[in-house]
C-alpha cells in the first residue's frame, strides 16, 4: 500500500477535532483509488491464465465428446448459414466443428442448456452427421444435487451410454434396467429428473441444429489459425 | 388409591383442590392404548413382509430405546423408559420403513428419531415435530435410494424369505435386491397404472411394512377413536379434505389422477392420519385448531402426491403442519368467558 | 517479555476460548455453504485467513489516519480489495475449486467475523497484536470449517480430501453434503463443544475446591 499517499492527504493532529468533510472525502477517494489500482493490477496479472483455463476446459470437453479430433473451429449461425468465427466469445448460436490431424472434417460438438433440478444444466455433445450418431456427452456446467444429480457426469455408466448412440428419433430416459429400444437411455437410480434433463437437452438441441447443419460434404473447411486441441493423457 | 395419604385422614377434614374429578389418564396408559391399536397393523406387517419386517421393527425399537437410555439423566432413566413412549416411537418409524432396508439404517432411524426428534428438544412433550416422522425424513434424505426400494408383499408361507439387503454390514451398501417392486403410488405417478382397491384394502402390495393394509390400520384407528384416545377431528378432517381434493382432480382427468378411494387407501395416509398426525404433543390443542391441522395435512398430502416430485407426501404434509401447530394454537385460542373477542 | 506472552495469548484465544464459530457463532454463511468437502473448507479457510490477516494489518497500521465517521466504508474497501485479489488468484490457480466455491468467495466481503475483528480489535490495537489476533481468529475459523467439512465429507462421500476411506460398498449419507447436513453437523459440533467446555469448567471447579485454592482458576465458560 502507498503509505505516503495517505499521510499526505490527512493530518494526524486533526484526530481530536471534528474532521472537515473535505478530509473525509479525500480519505475515501485515496482509499478507493489505491483499491482500484490493486484490483486492476490483479485482474491484468491473472487475465491470461483465466482465459487459458476456460479455453482449455472447453477444448477438453470437445475432445471428450468427439474422439480423434485434433483441430476445431467455432461455427456461428447467422443469416441462415454457418460461418466460421474466430472470436473468443461464445453464445447459444455457436457450435464447434472438429477436424482430424489432416484437417479432414469429423463431426460437430453441439451445446445445449435447460433448467435442471437446481440451476441451468449446460451440456456439450458430439454428433456425426454422416451416420447421425452421438459420439459422447459432457456436462459443462451444472449445480445438480451432489451425490445424486451430479451422477449425470460422475456416473461413467450413464455418460458412456451416450457414446455411439444412434439419433434417428428422439431419445428417451427409462428406469434403470428397463432399456429395450436403441433410442432408450437407462436413467440413474435416484436421479431420474436429472437424467431426463440431459436427454431433453439433447433432443432440443438436436431439433434446433439438424436443419441448420450444412449438407454432408459441404462442411466449412478448416481455416488457418484454428484452435488446436491438445490430447490430454 | 390405597396409599393415597389424603384418603387415610378423617373424611371431614379432607381438603382437595380442583380438579376434583380424577382421571386415570396417565402417559403410560395413553401409550398403552396406542400399542394396542397398532397390534393389527403390526401383525399385518409380519404377515406380508415376514422375518424382514420383524427384524426391522426389533432394530428400530432397540435403536430408539438405546438412544433414550444413553441421553437421559441417570436418575430419570427408569422413569423415562417405563412410559414406553420411546419404544412406541421406534415401532412407528419401523412401520414406515421399506421391508428391504438394511437393518443398520433401521437402527439409525430409531436412534435419530429419539435423539434429534425428542431428546434434543427436552424430552417427552417438548418436541415440535413428530419424532418418528423426523427420523424417517432423516433416513429419506440420507439414503434416498435404499428408502425408495420396495419389496413386494409375500404371504405367510414366505415368512422366512429374508430380503438379502436387510443384512448389509453397517455403513455398507445393500446388494441389489431381486425382490424389488414398485408401490401403488409409484405405479400411479410414473406409469399411470392403478392397483386393485381390494389389494390396497387388504395390504398385499409393495410399500412400507406397516402402511399397506388399510383394513388393519382402520381397525386400530377405530379402536383409538372409540377409546377417545385421539381427537376424532384430525383424521376426519384429513380424510375429508384428501377425498374432496383428489375427487376434484379425478374429475378433471381420470386417467392421470387417482380416485379418492385410491388416495385414501394407498401409501401412508391411514397410518399417518391415525397414529402420527394425532400425536398430542405435535398437534393443536383446540377443536378448531384440530380441524385446521387436519385440513392442512389432507390438502398438502394430495398436493405433494399429484404435483410434487415424490410419489408419497404424507411425511412432509404432517411435518409441515407440525411446524404450523404453535401458530394454529395461538390463533384458535378460545375467547375467555365474558371478555370481548 | 510480558508483551510477548500477551501477544501469544491474543493468537491462542481465537483457537478455542473465543473461537469465532464455536463461541462467537460468526461467519455462518461460508460455514454452512462451502463445507461439503474438506478441500473446499480448507481453501475457504485459507482465503479468509489471507483476507483477515492483511486487512487487520492495514487497519491497525493506518488506524490514526482513518476518520471514524467513514471507518466502516474504509474497512469494507480494504476487505473488498483483498477479496478481489483472492477471487482472481483462485480463478487463475485453482479453477476447479473456484467453481465449487462459486459465489461464496466474493461473499467473504460480507463475513461478519472479518469486519468484526477490524472494528473490535485491529482499529484499537497495535500492528503486532492485530496480526496475532487475526492469525488466531482465522486459524480458529479454519479449524471449525475443516472439522465441519471433514465430518460431512467422510459421512457424505466416504472420503477425506477426495481419498476413499472405506471400501467401494460404502453407503454415502447424501443428506450430509446437502444443506441440511451442514445445519445438523454444525449443531452437533456446537453441542459437543459446549458439553466439553462445561465438563472442563466443572472439572476445574472441582480441582480448585479440592486444593482449596479458588483463586487463579480462569472461567472458561
Amino acid at each position: 500500500m502507498n503509505t505516503a499517499n495517505i499521510t499526505s492527504s490527512t493530518h494526524p493532529s486533526a484526530q481530536n477535532q471534528e474532521p472537515g468533510s473535505s478530509r473525509l472525502v479525500i480519505s475515501m477517494a485515496v482509499a478507493g483509488f489505491i483499491s482500484g489500482v490493486i484490483i486492476i493490477a490483479i485482474y491484468m496479472l491473472t487475465f491470461d491464465t483465466i482465459k487459458e483455463n476456460k479455453a482449455r476446459e472447453l477444448r477438453e470437453a470437445v475432445f471428450r465428446v468427439l474422439p480423434d479430433v485434433s483441430h476445431m473451429q467455432k461455427l456461428h449461425f447467422v443469416d441462415n448459414k454457418m460461418v466460421v468465427v474466430k472470436s473468443d466469445g461464445m453464445d447459444d448460436e455457436m457450435i464447434f466443428a472438429g477436424y482430424d490431424k489432416d484437417a479432414k472434417f469429423i463431426g460437430y460438438a453441439i451445446q445445449g442448456k435447460a433448467p435442471g433440478f437446481q440451476d441451468t444444466v449446460h451440456i456439450l455433445y458430439g454428433y456425426l452427421s454422416s451416420n447421425s450418431n452421438i459420439t459422447g456427452m459432457a456436462v459443462l456446467e451444472s449445480r445438480e444435487t451432489p451425490g445424486l444429480g451430479d451422477k449425470i457426469f460422475k456416473d461413467m455408466d450413464f455418460v458412456s451410454e451416450f457414446i455411439n448412440l444412434p439419433m434417428h428419433k428422439d431419445i428417451k430416459a427409462v428406469k434403470k434396467g428397463t432399456k429395450t429400444q436403441e433410442n432408450e437411455i437407462d436413467a440413474i437410480t435416484g436421479a431420474t429428473i436429472s437424467s431426463k434433463i440431459v436427454v431433453k437437452i439433447i433432443n432440443q438441441a438436436f431439433k434446433k441444429w439438424s436443419p441448420r447443419l450444412p449438407q454432408q460434404g459441404s462442411e466449412p473447411a478448416l481455416e488457418l489459425s484454428e484452435v488446436k486441441v491438445v490430447k490430454e493423457s | 388409591m390405597k396409599n393415597d395419604p389424603l384418603k387415610k385422614r378423617d373424611p371431614n377434614l379432607l381438603l382437595q383442590s380442583a380438579p376434583l374429578l380424577r382421571q386415570e389418564l396417565t402417559t403410560p396408559a395413553a401409550m398403552k392404548e396406542v400399542w394396542i391399536a397398532l397390534l393389527p397393523a403390526t401383525a399385518a406387517a409380519l404377515w406380508f413382509f415376514g422375518l424382514s419386517a420383524l427384524l426391522i421393527l426389533i432394530t428400530s425399537i432397540s435403536g430408539a430405546l438405546l438412544t433414550e437410555w444413553v441421553f437421559t439423566d441417570k436418575q430419570k432413566r427408569r422413569f423415562a423408559l417405563s412410559d414406553t413412549s420411546a419404544g412406541l416411537t421406534g415401532l412407528l418409524i419401523g412401520l414406515t420403513l421399506p421391508p428391504g432396508l438394511p437393518l443398520w439404517m433401521a437402527f439409525l432411524g430409531g436412534s435419530v428419531s429419539i435423539g434429534l426428534g425428542k431428546v434434543i428438544w427436552g424430552g417427552l412433550g417438548t418436541n415440535i415435530f413428530n419424532p418418528a416422522l423426523l427420523g424417517r425424513a432423516f433416513l429419506l434424505g440420507t439414503f434416498p435410494i435404499a428408502m425408495t426400494t420396495w419389496g413386494a408383499a409375500g404371504g405367510p408361507g414366505e415368512f422366512f424369505q429374508l430380503h438379502s439387503s436387510n443384512l448389509a454390514l453397517p455403513f455398507m451398501q445393500a446388494q441389489v435386491d431381486s425382490m424389488s417392486a414398485a408401490t401403488p403410488l409409484g405405479l400411479m405417478k410414473f406409469e399411470q397404472q392403478g392397483t386393485a382397491l381390494w389389494s390396497l384394502f387388504m395390504g398385499n402390495t409393495a410399500g412400507s411394512i406397516g402402511e399397506t393394509s388399510a383394513l388393519f390400520l382402520l381397525l386400530g384407528g377405530v379402536y383409538l377413536l372409540l377409546r377417545r384416545s385421539i381427537d376424532w377431528r384430525i383424521p376426519t378432517a384429513i380424510f375429508l379434505t384428501a377425498a374432496v381434493f383428489s375427487f376434484i382432480m379425478f374429475l378433471t382427468d381420470g386417467d392421470k389422477y387417482p380416485s379418492p378411494l385410491f388416495t385414501l387407501f394407498s401409501g401412508g395416509l391411514l397410518l399417518g392420519a391415525f397414529f402420527m398426525a394425532t400425536d398430542p404433543v405435535t398437534s393443536p390443542l383446540t377443536p378448531k385448531g384440530c380441524w385446521i391441522f387436519g385440513i392442512g395435512v389432507g390438502f398438502l398430502v394430495v398436493l405433494i402426491r399429484l404435483f410434487g416430485g415424490l410419489p408419497e407426501g404424507m411425511l412432509y404434509a404432517i411435518l409441515l403442519m407440525n411446524a404450523a401447530t404453535p401458530l394454529i394454537d395461538r390463533y384458535t385460542q378460545p375467547r375467555i368467558f365474558g371478555r370481548q373477542a | 517479555m510480558a508483551t510477548d506472552v500477551s501477544a501469544y495469548e491474543e493468537m491462542i484465544k481465537g483457537l478455542w476460548r473465543d473461537n469465532p464459530v464455536f463461541v462467537q457463532v460468526l461467519g455462518m454463511c461460508p460455514m454452512l455453504a462451502v463445507t461439503n468437502s474438506a478441500i473446499n473448507a480448507v481453501v475457504m479457510g485459507l482465503a479468509t485467513f489471507f483476507v483477515l490477516v492483511t486487512s487487520s494489518f492495514l487497519v491497525s497500521s493506518f488506524k490514526q489516519w482513518i476518520p471514524k465517521q467513514v471507518r466502516i466504508s474504509l474497512y469494507v474497501i480494504i476487505i473488498a480489495t483483498f477479496v478481489t485479489v483472492v477471487d482472481y488468484s483462485l480463478l487463475a490457480m485453482l479453477p476447479a475449486i473456484h467453481k465449487e466455491l462459486g459465489a461464496f468467495i466474493p461473499l467473504i466481503v460480507a463475513n461478519c467475523m472479518i469486519l468484526g475483528r477490524q472494528e473490535a480489535f485491529a482499529s484499537k490495537h497495535g500492528v503486532k497484536y492485530a496480526v496475532m489476533d487475526a492469525v488466531g481468529m482465522s486459524a480458529g475459523f479454519m479449524i471449525a470449517l475443516f472439522s465441519l467439512g471433514a465430518v460431512r465429507e467422510i459421512l457424505g462421500v466416504g472420503a477425506l480430501f477426495g481419498v476413499d476411506l472405506f471400501s467401494a460398498n460404502f453407503e454415502p449419507w447424501v443428506i450430509m453434503i446437502l444443506p441440511p447436513g451442514g445445519f445438523l453437523t454444525l449443531g452437533l459440533l456446537l453441542l459437543f463443544f459446549n458439553w466439553f467446555t462445561e465438563r472442563r469448567r466443572q472439572f476445574l471447579i472441582k480441582v480448585a475446591d479440592v486444593d482449596k485454592i479458588a483463586v487463579g482458576v480462569k472461567d472458561n465458560g
